[in-house]
């Protein structure tokens, strides 16, 4: 696939490890910022390229895996009506909640679909209109501008019986969440790509500045993740804490602008829950007063459906890059994508999932 | 989550702004996507898409540059490697 490919060459990647070989002389602790990015470097062995001196450490860029228990719980109970279609991502459908996840609603014949985009559970509305259609709007900004989008045609389109359960979070804050944390030991970042393909790179200069860390927007491929650890290896050698992009062919410095203005017509900054991270101030988008009407928290009650993280589960060490996925004892024996525990074993971007599924082999 | 795959621009409905959608080829699959973040959007370009909907327009020459500066990383490589 063009722009797929051409990235993925093992020659490529093989010159630009040898490059970071040359650059490096002292230890740096880098972290990925995106799942994406993660399962990636675990598919294909970027980090295995790496000289000894380069720890990556996998960051919180998964939306399934910050995706606090209680949301799930509340999907759950959207789920269970007869009135309702839900439609939710595939990965979030076997996220388990308190007692069951998703797909057991489905199984226990409640209708649950999973669709591709948000703008799919839209045309579900207009094909179904006695049924309540709900979208589970999760995601970082990647994914933001679809569901608004969503949001905007159904009130475009006065499409009354389309609703969202929006589980939204935002990446600056998080960074600034774990750099502030005592034990961090994270000196450099991989920006997630997609994230500024919508919201540019000007967001990360105050947190360079503030916290004296590079920051490198960088790509999905090998030969983009090498690059981008390169940049990053390449300032911190010299002393340089600056945003970079690496990642040019998709992103530009200031990002999607109709992107940018539609989801600031339909959401607003807010607080958000994140599963192991705890509440973290303006860290979210919540629904407009203007589109409140599209919000399925107000439409069906459900503020009074509360619950607790398992306490098995290490995913908020996982999520922090402070423990990696071997190191939690209930790895691939309790808890396997077959039978989780938590998220991060569930998505296809977090970080336990990946090691389960192309690193077995190595012990911890 | 946050993957998005490259795909050519192959016809566009133009009939609906708010829904503009288009006919994408992913390396031979073709689905119908939303173009309505991405206005300047032209058939025969290659958009990023995500959940159904592009996010951006690639800069082929940027793509292009890369695979250009590989020549500059061997020679550097190269440079740096005859040195004890």
């Amino acid at each position: 696939m063009k722009f797929v490919d051409e990235f993925r060459d093992r020659g490529k990647a093989q010159q630009l490890a040898e490059a970071i070989r040359h650059a490096v002389t002292r230890p740096h602790t880098l972290m990925e910022i995106c799942g994406g990015q993660t399962h990636a470097i675990v598919k294909f062995g970027v980090d295995e390229l790496l000289p000894p001196e380069i720890t990556l450490v996998h960051g919180p860029g998964c939306p399934v895996c910050v995706t606090p228990v209680e949301l799930v719980d509340k999907a759950i109970a959207l789920a269970q009506r007869n009135d309702v279609i839900f439609c939710s991502f595939g990965d979030m459908a076997r996220v388990p909640g308190s007692r069951l996840d998703l797909l057991g609603v489905k199984a226990a014949g409640g209708d649950v679909r999973i669709v591709y985009s948000p703008l799919d559970a839209v045309k579900l509305a207009r094909k179904f209109p006695e049924k309540e259609v709900i979208f589970f709007a999760i995601g970082f900004e990647t994914t933001a501008p679809a569901n608004a989008l969503a949001v905007y045609q159904a009130h475009e389109l006065q499409i009354e019986n389309f609703s969202i359960l929006a589980s939204h979070v935002l990446v600056p804050p998080a960074m600034e969440a774990i750099l502030s944390a005592e034990q961090c030991r994270v000196t450099g970042f991989l920006a997630a790509g997609h994230v500024c393909t919508v919201m540019g790179c000007t967001q990360y200069e105050p947190i360079a500045r503030k916290y004296g860390v590079p920051i490198v927007v960088t790509g999905f491929e090998p030969v983009d993740i090498l690059r981008g650890i390169l940049g990053c290896v390449q300032q911190l050698e010299q002393g340089r804490a600056e945003v970079t992009n690496a990642y040019a062919r998709a992103v530009t410095h200031d990002g999607n602008h109709a992107a940018q203005r539609l989801i600031d017509t339909v959401f607003e900054v807010t607080g958000r829950k994140w599963r192991g991270l705890g509440e973290i101030p303006n860290s979210g988008l919540g629904l407009r007063p203007e589109f409140h009407a599209f919000d399925a928290e107000r439409r069906f009650g459900l503020s009074t459906i509360t619950a607790e993280e398992s306490t098995e589960c290490i995913s908020g060490a996982i999520l922090q890059g402070l423990r990696k996925p071997a190191e939690c004892p209930a790895f691939g024996t309790r808890c396997t994508p077959e039978t989780p525990l938590g998220a991060p074993m569930v998505s296809n971007e977090g970080a336990c999932a990946a090691y389960y599924r192309y690193r077995r082999h190595v012990t911890p | 989550m946050c993957l998005a795959v490259p795909g050519e621009i192959l016809s566009i409905d133009e009939s609906n702004p708010v829904i503009r959608n288009a006919r994408v080829n992913f390396g031979g699959v073709v689905k119908e996507v939303s173009l309505a973040m991405t206005p300047e959007a032209t058939v025969g370009q290659y958009v990023l898409i995500h959940a159904g909907l592009a996010l951006g327009v690639i800069d082929e020459e940027e793509a292009n540059q890369i695979i250009e500066d590989f020549n500059t990383i061997a020679e550097l490589n190269q440079a740096e490697g005859a040195q004890p």
